[in-house]
């Protein structure tokens, strides 16, 4: 299970979104198989990940991939958490 | 011992040697497995091999370019991309920035823990920029050896703590708290443009309210707005210099216009190379300096990258960077007129800096304050390179620089300080700096408790 974080640059706040998820994906007591990774839109490719995150204000940028996560604020750790959290149950993982 | 002596230097003297030892003490010290830390000192050592390979992409693009350019208007025309002078920077300032980086990260934790402006600077590829940047800027100005490192580490942690904290007003208007602060080198920009917009603050709507394409929003994917505008700028230059010059000496018979096609777009190649490379350097060094100042900064907040701020407002985002790509090519065909150096609009900048200028002129001043304060930024990306340029030393002949405003205004600053009064005169004028910010900060935090 592999979730990809996209950015339009795919360095500073998709990478920081990447630490964010990390962190929400140890208390979900997430499997050690579940990875995060980041990227830039010019990169990202369906079969980099099974799920991809993004910030609402790209979400038609990214969404020909597949399957999404779209955070209204990037910076909220509690939406991103939650959204996991729902992703990952949905998926019978956590 | 001297052989020892003489490994050691080898190795102090190979930048990508040192940033992976660095990320393997990084690794170790946050008590990482054995295969962690191995595939994180690979990638931080391969990062490194990466961005030089691109720095060569780049090269063979702009060199001819730059070759062009000369040709079709007799003037030397300059495309500020941070990515691109960085790569070829590191080949002679490499291990100096390398250690400015780590240092100055230390340092910014320090300010953080001892003194009021409490920001962690986490927009790593801005710190890396910063700290290449000012090794160059003080290479210039006479400084080397340990006083280089020392005095670079000082003002990079010094800059990672300031300019968040100059930017904080207008953050705290766009995300209505003090939680996270901008760490983003435009910040001058940004705090222009929301000056700007306090002249607007009657009658102006959000632009939030209006209704604006969307269509345009492939223009964020920085792979393609960068292969699309340098095209452009090739091909005009292709066409002026005129297809027997770029036949004979340029292209080697190849058709002129399919070759600018091909170098603009390796140009954009070149970028997403090193890219790519400093992606794979900062992923095991960002998040160590992360865990590191939780620990021992608890209260402070993380400075992020600028495109934090464009979900509180996606119009003033392409609003922005329209206003300020404007300004760039008006900006332009003044220095033309004008005559010397062209700087012309890099789309890059143009994006980030101008669509973040828009955000902040909007939360003061509605859309009059976006379209104008990203205009000034415009204007001030265009024409600020000028003076900077002559400070650079033998980087300030190719034909790419420094893009970013706060790079701009801090080099024009020490660069010339160093000039007129040497060492004594940077070093003065950092500390300087600094006690005026603390003093600042503590004013104003009484004025606006927190």
């Amino acid at each position: 299970m592999k979730f990809l974080v996209v950015c339009g640059h795919g360095l500073g706040s998709s990478f920081m979104v990447e630490m964010n998820a990390e962190q929400a994906l140890k208390e979900l007591g997430a499997p050690d198989n579940v990875e995060v990774d980041h990227s830039d839109l010019g990169s990202a490719a369906s079969d980099m990940a099974d799920i991809f995150i993004t910030g609402k204000d790209l979400e038609d940028n990214v969404a020909s991939l597949g399957e999404l996560i779209v955070l209204s604020n990037i910076l909220d750790k509690d939406e991103l958490k939650g959204k996991l959290k729902a992703k990952l149950e949905e998926k019978n993982i956590i | 011992m001297d052989a020892l002596l003489s490994i050691l230097v080898d190795i102090l003297s190979q930048p990508a040697v040192l940033v992976a030892i660095i990320a393997f003490i990084g690794l170790v010290m946050q008590q990482k497995s054995a295969a962690d830390v191995t595939k994180g000192t690979t990638k931080t050592l391969l990062g490194f091999i990466v961005l030089s390979a691109g720095a060569g992409v780049v090269s063979t693009s702009l060199t001819p370019f730059g070759k062009m350019f000369q040709e079709a208007f007799g003037v030397q025309g300059v495309v500020p991309n941070n990515e691109a002078i960085i790569s070829i920077a590191l080949e002679n300032y490499g291990s100096t920035a390398a250690l400015i980086m780590v240092f100055g990260m230390l340092i910014n934790i320090f300010i953080a823990r001892v003194t009021n402006l409490k920001y962690i600077f986490l927009t790593g590829h801005h710190t890396f920029y910063m700290a290449a940047f000012l090794a160059i800027i003080l290479t210039v100005a006479d400084l080397n050896g340990t006083m280089l490192i020392v005095v670079g580490s000082i003002a990079l942690g010094l800059i990672m703590s300031m300019f968040p904290a100059m930017a904080q007003p207008a953050m705290r208007r766009i995300t209505g708290n003090n939680q996270v602060g901008l760490g983003h080198f435009g910040t001058i920009s940004y705090i222009s443009s929301a000056g700007i917009g306090m002249l607007f603050k009657k009658g102006s709507k959000s632009t939030e309210d209006i209704n604006f394409p969307k269509g345009l929003s492939f223009l964020r994917d920085s792979s393609v707005s960068i292969s699309l505008t340098m095209v452009v700028i090739y091909i005009i230059a292709a066409l002026f210099a005129g297809h027997t010059f770029v036949e004979e000496n340029l292209s080697g018979g190849t058709n002129y216009i399919v070759y600018s096609l091909i170098q603009g777009v390796t140009f954009a190649a070149g970028v997403f190379i090193i890219l790519s490379g400093v992606r794979l350097i900062l992923a095991e060094i960002v998040p160590a300096f992360k865990g590191i100042s939780e620990r021992l900064v608890p209260n402070s907040s993380p400075a992020l990258d600028c495109p934090i701020v464009f979900p509180y407002a996606p119009n003033a985002v392409l609003i922005g960077f329209f206003s300020s790509f404007i300004a760039g090519v008006i900006g332009m065909f003044v220095l033309f007129i004008t005559g010397g150096v062209v700087i012309l609009p890099g789309v890059v900048p143009h994006f980030f800096l101008g669509a973040t200028s828009g955000v902040f002129g909007n939360a003061t001043g509605g859309v009059k304050g976006a379209v104008f304060g990203s205009f000034v930024n415009g204007i001030i990306i265009t024409f600020l390179p000028i003076l900077f340029l002559p400070l650079l030393g033998d980087l300030g002949n190719a034909a790419t620089t420094f893009s970013d405003t706060d790079f701009l205004v801090v080099g024009i600053v020490l660069g010339n300080i160093g000039k007129f009064l040497g060492q004594f005169g940077i070093i003065l004028t950092i500390v300087a700096a600094g006690v005026i910010a603390i003093l600042v900060k503590a004013k104003v935090g009484k004025r606006q408790p927190e």
